[in-house]
């Protein structure tokens, strides 16, 4: 898709674009693959022949619609600062066929709109698509008010809800056209569009409800999802290099979960670490302990994550530093839990 | 294209008479289920009976039977807890069996106190949380538009629901798309659980706010049913430009002398005794 990105260039009184480095809202999505990725993908699916409508909450240029606007005015509905109407009206549209997208932050989307939700699309069973972007900790020092990192919980405990934190925008792009038909609601969770690329294009492995193996280990099965998979990958590589044996899982499709994914993890591994841009209840680390447990598992389990609280004041990478969700940090964890008594050998 | 009486009928002496007698089957039949329930929401239902009566028997383009017709006129039920008068008439519209009525809210039947879209047929949207369903009424006019189908969508409002944020949300997107498809009709009966709608956060200017937020305003009387037909008709085949208030003047409990004079009929239940006397005030047998 060739998009004309001239109309976000900044600009001087002149006319002229600013310096190299100056950037504002528009350009912003210049800087965001992911984000513009996602308003082409979107564009596809309307291209393939999807009743796709979508909407946003007066954030086009901060989620990429812009670039689907560009190519689909006559999908696309500006609802302005009105989240929560947003949703609702996504259910009255889906009522007539159409299968409404509904996009903004993670965390207005997810908390603001929960009993929208689950009242209006949920219950009701509406296909509508919910993408909740900038989730976790991505927006650093806007603060907790900007912060998602309890969406997964709560989408999780909605009945009727599918929940998919894909890791890069190829899964992304792969995951909503898979769920294209989906009869009931989505939530999709990502991140601000500048993640590492994990997937090629068209990798085969990247199926709905399919955990991703990209290996196995002896000692520990690093579970990650979204946005902590590139650097799970990373320090598995690390902990490889320092002699473990490491496996790691991306399971982009927490609800429902892979559960024989998760089982064959427990059982060729001595310990599982689930990594999560999320606090450690009820999200990913609380899905799959639900998971070991039903299926009667004792294995070590170590939920990494933001523990039960908010998040300070700093720049992203400075918060994923601080807790330990780079591949640096999730080394250091990794590795102390290896080194455990919780680690012993008999336990299994 | 076959429709309801309601698309044939005009304003003739007839139609209104035959609406009249169903907003009283709606009372009596409200009276009926709710002994069923053991409670229920006796004075919101009829402060709207004739609301109902007149959208269903009247104005709504409804196929006899046919709860999913695409271009049916769709309706929303903002005040879900009114649903008890929504049932009669939907099952006399052939929707569903009758008899599933006899059955209101017992454990496995469809009919609860707020409806539900996915267990009643021709419920065109479940509610029960107020203040969400004239979005969802916005978003099924903005589809209409989208499909390019030519339905037209009515969303039956509390006046206490008209305290929710998320109300206002809608009206200006409403009408800043000019959606002349869309109607809410305000059921301003005066009250809400802790009394009077004024004295608990005032809603006035009514008509004005809802102008300010782009809509026309009309304003009538909820139990006057030739008024209420020649304005929801007119609406109906006026194409207007502008999404319609219809503000309802009603009588919270009309219809029963008791209820009308003690806002606490919001919710209850009548035992034997009493709810025979009702019946007979309903009837006009005393």
């Amino acid at each position: 898709m060739n998009l004309n990105t001239d109309s976000l260039v900044p600009r001087g009184a002149d006319g002229q674009p600013l310096a190299e480095g100056s950037w504002h809202i528009p350009s912003m999505l210049l800087k965001s693959p992911g984000l513009l990725a996602l308003g082409e993908q979107l564009g596809a699916l309307v291209d393939d022949g999807e009743p796709v409508v979508v909407l946003t909450p007066d954030l086009s240029f901060s989620n990429g619609l812009w670039a689907f606007h560009e190519r689909h005015p006559d999908r696309f509905l500006q609802l302005g600062v009105s989240e929560q109407n947003s949703v609702s009206v996504a259910a009255g549209l889906a009522t007539t066929g159409l299968r409404p997208y509904v996009t903004g932050f993670a965390s207005f989307l997810a908390l603001l709109c929960c009993e929208q939700i689950r009242t209006d699309i949920a219950y009701t069973r509406q296909p509508v698509r919910l993408i909740g972007h900038h989730s976790g900790i991505t927006f650093g020092f806007y603060g907790t008010s900007h912060h998602a990192t309890e969406d997964i919980a709560i989408m999780r405990t909605i009945a009727n809800m599918t929940v998919v934190a894909p890791a890069d925008h190829v899964a992304m792009g792969v995951l909503l056209k898979a769920y294209a038909d989906h009869p009931l609601p989505v939530y999709f969770r990502m991140g601000r569009g500048r993640e590492p690329l994990v997937y090629e294009p068209d990798d085969e492995r990247i199926r709905p409800g399919q955990a991703i193996v990209h290996a196995t280990g002896d000692d520990l099965t690093i579970i990650a999802t979204g946005t902590t998979v590139h650097p799970s990958l990373l320090a598995a590589e690390e902990l490889r290099a320092e002699g473990h044996s490491v496996g790691v899982i991306d399971l982009h499709t927490i609800k429902p979960l892979d559960e024989a994914a998760v089982v064959a993890a427990a059982e060729g591994s001595r310990g599982l670490m689930t990594v999560e841009e999320h606090n450690v209840y009820g999200g990913l680390g609380g899905a799959v302990a639900e998971t070991l447990t039903d299926h009667g598992i004792g294995v070590p389990l170590l939920r990494h994550g933001i523990r039960d609280e908010y998040a300070p004041i700093g720049p992203p990478t400075h918060l994923y530093r601080h807790y330990r969700l780079d591949g640096p940090g999730i080394v250091e964890e990794a590795r102390a839990f290896l080194k455990s008594g919780r680690m012993t050998s008999d336990v299994r | 294209m076959p429709a309801s009486e309601g698309a044939s009928l005009t304003t003739s002496s007839e139609v209104v008479e035959r609406i009249r007698e169903r907003a009283q089957f709606v009372r009596l039949e409200t009276v009926r289920l709710i002994s069923i329930a053991k409670t229920g929401h006796y004075s919101s239902t009829f402060s709207c009976a004739e609301i109902l009566a007149t959208l269903y028997y009247g104005v709504l383009r409804l196929r006899h039977g046919d709860p999913q017709w695409p271009d049916r006129d769709r309706f929303v039920m903002g005040k879900g807890h009114a649903a008890v008068g929504l049932y009669p008439i939907l099952a006399d519209h052939g929707f569903f069996d009758p008899e599933l009525l006899d059955g209101y809210t017992r454990l496995g039947n469809p009919l609860g106190d707020h409806p539900d879209m996915t267990k009643v047929p021709g419920c065109d949207f479940s509610s029960g949380s107020l203040g969400h369903n004239l979005s969802v009424g916005l978003g099924m006019a903005l589809g209409a538009r989208m499909t390019g189908r030519d339905f037209n969508v009515y969303a039956l409002l509390g006046d206490g629901e008209l305290h929710e944020g998320q109300i206002w949300e809608a009206a200006a997107a409403a009408g800043h798309y000019g959606l002349g498809n869309l109607v809410a009709i305000v059921d301003r009966n005066g009250y809400c659980l802790d009394g009077k709608v004024d004295d608990i956060i005032t809603i006035e200017p009514l008509a004005d706010r809802w102008r300010a937020f782009g809509w026309d305003v009309v304003e009538v009387d909820g139990h006057d049913v030739p008024a209420l037909l020649d304005t929801l008709l007119r609406l109906r085949d006026g194409a207007p430009a502008k999404p319609t208030a219809v503000i309802a003047h009603t009588v919270k409990g009309k219809g029963v002398g008791f209820m009308e004079r003690d806002f606490g009929w919001h919710l209850g239940w009548l035992a034997e005794q009493d709810e025979a006397a009702v019946i007979r005030e309903l009837k006009g047998e005393k």
